[in-house]
């Protein structure tokens, strides 16, 4: 147990961290942008307002009832059991043979999507009504007002959120070991298995498991601070000015 | 004279508070209309009826010799014909001067990005505010803001133009700018319905006068009329008021 054993190991085995570093990377990069289109989706229709009568009305209430029971079924149990069911279930029951990197994506997204939309739905509501009415105002229906006006003031006051959400399912990918999907968590116990020991090949896998959150923190914290601009305007009043800027 | 927008038999109630009552108002074209009255009197809730900001619990809107309040009537439309001006401004936060001017006529009227840029920026050099075109709402002074909000209601070069306590929100030394670009627009023949606190302004630029109080129209005339000679006693209650306060 010392640092020229971690280092051997490290190197013996650098192909499987690698590989599995970056299914998990590939598995949380598209399941979180997949589940952060899922929540805005699901902004959309649940601020549709609701007419006084007609059949619109009926639709839209059932369509709220279904996405309130995603929702809460998804945030409400853990994503190691949705796996299961998802994978092994449906091959068990239906005789359905799931792509593994494909039902991985799917686990993830839907149970980000879930999260999601809970931020998103927390994110509309701290939009001033004045956005929306302003957009009613120059004739936009419900979906130009949220796509043009709405969404983008949205999308970077939940930025920090989503982050988040991307960070959690860089480390909660290693639950989709149980449906053997190869990301870094699953190589790792590999190794660990071949080579007899335990502590070298987990130490290494928690350090790049670190490095992709710390990485990924960084580069959303910049994101921010560029969505931010400055805080004065400089007028462009003559050439030397806008070519100074 | 034409009638632009009529409203008949109109009342709006939240709850069971009743708001406007039975109101009965047209707007004439080219005609500049003030409605004064007390916080509370209903003038703001008859201007977000007008545009359906506000459902009307009862009534019609005539526009064009139609009722907009029919289900069938397509109010998307309709919207776009009428200019809103906010108390709160309420530019679009994420987009810049020139885009909050040109979002609407890209998106709601689909006229091209050149065009909506060109039309933008005729009514921008029309407000003053041609040199902020890339600045975002948050740069921009309470003054300024209401200036391009302005441009923008104009950039889509609306029927009648809706004004809702355009300077209440602003600083004493930025009320100025915003009432003089308001005036030279009056002179243009721009149809204007304004709900202002401005008594000197609603005086001097309006052709007509319409006094609110609690939910009716209580008085309506030409504006000598109603601040020198009002008819009614709640009208002269009111002005007396609001005229000592200044």
């Amino acid at each position: 147990m010392s640092l020229e054993s971690i280092i051997k190991v490290a190197v013996d085995n650098w192909p499987m961290f690698v590989r599995g570093a970056g299914m998990t990377l590939l598995i949380s990069i598209v399941g979180t942008i997949i589940g952060l289109v899922i929540g805005l989706l699901v902004g959309i229709v649940r601020t549709i307002p609701i007419p006084d009568k007609g059949g619109k009305r009926v639709l839209l209430n059932i369509a709220n009832k279904l996405l309130s029971v995603y929702i809460e079924f998804f945030r409400g149990t853990p994503m190691i059991v949705q796996s299961m069911v998802i994978y092994y279930g449906t091959a068990q029951a239906f005789g359905v043979q799931l792509n593994r990197i494909g039902a991985a994506i799917f686990i993830v997204s839907i149970n980000t999507g879930a999260y999601m939309s809970e931020i998103v739905r927390g994110g509309i509501i701290s939009i001033d009504k004045g956005q929306f009415e302003a957009a009613q105002a120059v004739g936009m229906t419900h979906v130009q007002t949220m796509m043009n006006v709405i969404l983008p003031q949205v999308i970077r006051n939940i930025l920090p959120a989503t982050g988040n959400e991307f960070v959690i399912n860089i480390k909660d990918t290693s639950v989709l070991n149980v449906i053997s999907v190869t990301e870094l968590f699953f190589q790792t116990k590999s190794i660990a298995g071949a080579t007899f020991s335990f502590f070298e090949p987990y130490f290494i896998a928690s350090i790049i498991y670190l490095i992709m959150t710390y990485t990924i923190t960084r580069i959303l914290r910049a994101a921010e601070k560029r969505f931010e601009g400055p805080a004065n305007y400089i007028m462009a009043g003559n050439q030397m000015q806008v070519e100074r800027l | 004279m034409e009638k632009v927008i009529e409203v008949q038999h109109l009342s709006k109630s939240f709850g069971s508070h009743e708001v406007l009552k039975d109101i009965d108002f047209s707007v004439n074209k080219g005609e500049v209309v003030s409605i004064i009255g007390s916080s509370g009197s209903g003038k703001s809730t008859l201007l977000r009826c007008i545009n359906l900001l506000e459902k009307p619990t009862n009534g019609k809107i005539i526009y064009n010799g139609e009722n907009i309040l029919d289900d069938k009537h397509d109010i998307y439309a309709y919207r776009t014909k009428l200019g809103m001006v906010f108390q709160q401004f309420n530019l679009f936060d994420n987009h810049d001067v020139i885009n909050n001017c040109t979002v609407g006529q890209i998106k709601v009227l689909k006229r091209s990005k050149e065009e909506a840029e060109e039309v933008a920026l005729r009514y921008l050099k029309n407000v003053g505010m041609e040199n902020y075109i890339h600045a975002k709402p948050r740069q921009l002074s309470g003054g300024q803001k209401q200036r391009v909000a302005i441009a923008r209601a104009l950039s889509m070069e609306p029927d009648v133009m809706l004004f809702d306590e355009p300077t209440s929100a602003l600083d004493p030394e930025m009320v100025g700018e915003v009432l003089r670009v308001m005036k030279d627009l009056a002179e243009t023949g721009l149809t204007m319905l304004i709900v202002t606190h401005e008594m000197g302004f609603a005086r001097e630029v309006s052709d007509r006068v319409v006094f609110m109080d609690q939910g009716v129209i209580a008085e309506q005339g030409h504006p000598e009329e109603i601040f020198n000679n009002p008819r009614q006693e709640r009208t002269r209650e009111f002005l007396k008021r609001i005229l000592k306060d200044v």
